[in-house]
């Protein structure tokens, strides 16, 4: 029998919202804006300083502001949002009581002094190490303590998570198997424990030996182990923003999964795969095996990666069904062309698929190939490729889905329409931009990580060619665009916490299920299946970038001295 | 059933599947093996492939070795950087040091002759990034990397840093020519 709960009943759905776990939704996903803001600003002037021209900060104060960057964007903002979206995909979604809401604050509260911590650290210029810290580059020892906080936090939410989902199964608050969006962040949750238990694993000896009780870290153990942790956390955002993906479409379309057993599987090959990709960091490091390289390298046969290809097709194909339900019937993309383009969620979460997939997925497994990564690695090709996929993948879905929190979660409604409508189109303009001409100054040599790629304080010189440095400044522009898109998600969201209009308890908005239209209905698994076409276009688009892309690069490499 | 709803069939692993999905995960599946067998195929046709011989050894033992070589072959001086330039013979080993901020000594290599190039760091992390032909490793202290490359490219090339190690990091600029 369920037990008593404080809790509100959603208008729009029905459900019965805890409202412990509101509240914690709010305070994580304030915190995680918060943390975004600070964390974008210092990657505004990490891009400001590496176009040439303008070459904002001095050398101490990039290698600083590049160290907070990646903290905080890469490591706070991230897993603030997702500890939100843990709480939001079990209580709210399943009807139920959080499990053991102090639990999920002494999380927050843990997980908001460690990175409080860190930045701090990072601020007082003792541990300019890089968002890595590789050793023996060492850092003050409480640089290592915040994150360690912060990952203890990470994990008492996810175990929060677990304990809801058990809560509610034991409660019978929904009837049969958990929802495939609460499934894909239950793919999260679990790749996150085997990440912060990696982050534990290294990150706690690395601490006591920058106190100096332990006397010494093997640097190749660190990189094994520290992207066990690094690589991985990245996952946890893969899965999120996929079971975004999948909310925000049938929030705002009633899009239903084409079969839940695909989709499922999907996430499943993330939980079995993932994890591997520690070895994507250490192809051109001595000391590991070939075997070794190419069986992680690869996801195992890159298991996971059709996993992502899986998701690829399934989303635009859940959402074409739906559209093509309501009528958007005619030739292969009037359902794409008919789509809420105006509403923030819907073309962020688009725009997200599209910049993950085309950009971020193809660039990851191209630099993640044995010898492909030789003409890459850390070169200015590996944050084009990341900002792909962190920033345009998982930052533009967790902006798109805030859109849709803020009427059901702080029910406010948005202020600054206008300004919410066209954010998702500036912000990804600026992230395609950033991506695009981080790859191409890579693949021109230009390395990632680096104050003055002039190398005019060298004694010995070298000039990259001019095109490299004309993409080095159009990554400058991009970045201007991309922080004009965030600030206007800032000022909105802010401003409609604080100061948007109340969702008075609006009437539920529900819309005649629409006659099932068009081509031949046969119940296949989940879904009575509507011919997707558009979809299947779009994939083959997508398989055929690939496939040229993937081998261009072989070529490029043939190119290069032989190595052996 | 909506994507946030229970799935309308509880036992949704025995569902069948339909035709363009079964399709596409087929088509991802079979580029996923193309790709894996790609990597392998490419160490027996390619001409690019990182060795597997690496050892530990000290910093200490790894610039004695440095020094020996710079000994026996130091054919110069470079003026502005200070450095001793050598011209080994092919087919003989060749060390090059990474250590903050320098990339050394400066090598002088003929064109397509193989060296056998061993690389370790001193002190930290370092990044070998050849430019412009654009070959870059990961280069670890207490770990010596050996690889035979063979440049088949004439020219003056540049060894930047890439990745962060400290201050100078910037100013870490080596030397390969190659005649």
């Amino acid at each position: 029998m369920a037990q008593q709960f404080p809790h509100r009943v959603c208008p729009a759905t029905g459900l019965k919202i805890d409202l412990r776990a509101e509240k914690l939704i709010k305070v994580n996903a304030v915190a995680a804006v918060v943390f975004l803001a600070i964390g974008g600003l210092f990657g505004l002037g990490v891009a400001l300083t590496r176009w040439p021209a303008i070459h904002l900060l001095p050398a101490d104060w990039f290698y600083l502001a590049l160290t907070a960057h990646g903290l905080d964007v890469l490591l706070v903002w991230v897993i603030f949002f997702e500890m939100a979206v843990l709480y939001f995909a079990s209580a709210v979604l399943l009807n139920s009581r959080l499990a053991t809401p102090n639990w999920a604050w002494a999380a927050f509260w843990l997980m908001l002094i460690g990175a409080l911590i860190t930045n701090v650290a990072v601020l007082q210029g003792q541990s300019t190490v890089m968002f890595t810290s590789y050793v023996p580059m060492k850092a003050a020892p409480h640089f290592y303590l915040g994150i360690i906080l912060f990952a203890v936090g990470a994990l008492i939410g996810c175990f929060v998570f677990l304990g809801t989902l058990v809560v509610a199964r034991e409660e019978k608050t929904y009837q049969g198997s958990i929802p495939l969006v609460t499934f894909g962040a239950m793919t999260a949750a679990l790749i996150a424990i085997f990440t912060i238990a990696s982050g534990a694993i290294i990150l706690i000896p690395t601490m006591l030996w920058s106190a100096g009780i332990i006397s010494h870290i093997d640097s190749l153990m660190y990189r094994t182990v520290w992207w066990a942790m690094g690589h991985s956390s990245q996952q946890i955002n893969v899965s999120a923003h996929v079971a975004i993906w999948y909310a925000v479409a049938a929030v705002l379309l009633g899009a239903k999964p084409l079969s839940e057993k695909v989709c499922r599987t999907g996430f499943v090959l993330y939980i079995l795969f993932l994890q591997l990709a520690s070895a994507h960091h250490l192809l051109a490091d001595p000391g590991l095996s070939s075997e070794w390289k190419v069986f992680n390298t690869s996801y195992a046969m890159y298991l996971a990666v059709l996993g992502s290809m899986i998701h690829g097709m399934t989303v635009p194909g859940s959402i074409e069904t739906a559209q093509r339900r309501r009528g958007y019937n005619n030739g292969l993309f009037e359902w794409l062309r008919k789509a809420p383009w105006d509403n923030p969620a819907f073309s962020g979460v688009f725009l997200s698929l599209i910049i993950f997939g085309f950009l971020g997925g193809i660039s990851g497994v191209v630099v993640g190939t044995e010898q492909l990564n030789l003409i890459m690695h850390n070169t200015m090709y590996v944050p084009g490729h990341f900002h792909a996929t962190v920033v345009g993948g998982t930052t533009l879905a967790f902006m798109a889905i805030t859109y849709l929190l803020i009427p059901l979660i702080f029910q406010r409604q948005l202020i600054l329409k206008k300004w919410a409508q066209w954010q998702p189109y500036l912000f990804g303009l600026g992230v395609v931009g950033l991506s695009l001409f981080q790859m191409g100054a890579g693949t021109l040599g230009v390395p990632r990580r680096h104050w003055d790629m002039t190398l005019a304080d060298a004694a010995l010189k070298h000039e990259f060619p001019g095109a490299a440095y004309m993409m080095m400044g159009l990554n400058g522009i991009s970045a201007i665009i991309a922080t004009i898109g965030g600030i206007m998600f800032i000022v909105v969201v802010v401003g409609s916490i604080l100061k948007g209009a109340p969702v008075a308890a609006a009437p539920a908005k529900k819309e005649a299920a629409p006659a099932p239209v068009g081509a031949a209905i046969g119940q296949y698994g989940s879904e009575a299946h509507v011919a997707i076409p558009g979809t299947l276009v779009f994939v083959g688009v997508f398989f055929v970038s690939f496939v040229l892309y993937y081998f261009v690069n072989w070529k490029y490499l043939s190119e290069v001295w032989p190595l052996r | 059933m909506t994507a946030i709803q229970p799935p309308s069939a509880r036992i949704w692993w025995n569902e069948p599947v339909a035709k363009p999905e079964l399709i596409w995960v087929t088509v991802a599946f079979l580029w996923g093996l193309v790709m894996f067998f790609t990597m392998i195929w490419w160490h027996g046709a390619g001409k690019q492939n990182l060795s597997n011989e690496a050892y530990r050894i000290t910093p200490e033992m790894f610039m004695a070795r440095t020094e020996e070589m710079i000994g026996k072959y130091k054919s110069g001086m470079d003026e502005a950087s200070g450095m001793p330039i050598v011209r080994p013979p092919s087919g003989s080993d060749i060390y090059l040091v990474g250590r903050m901020w320098q990339w050394y000594p400066i090598l002088e290599l003929e064109k397509d002759q193989s060296y056998r190039l061993h690389i370790s760091s001193l002190d930290i992390l370092h990044g070998f990034s050849l430019q412009p032909t654009n070959i870059n490793l990961q280069i670890h202290p207490g770990y010596e990397m050996v690889l035979t490359a063979t440049p088949d490219q004439a020219g003056q090339f540049a060894i930047v840093c890439n990745e962060f190690c400290g201050i100078g990091h910037h100013a870490m600029v080596g030397r390969v020519i190659v005649k």
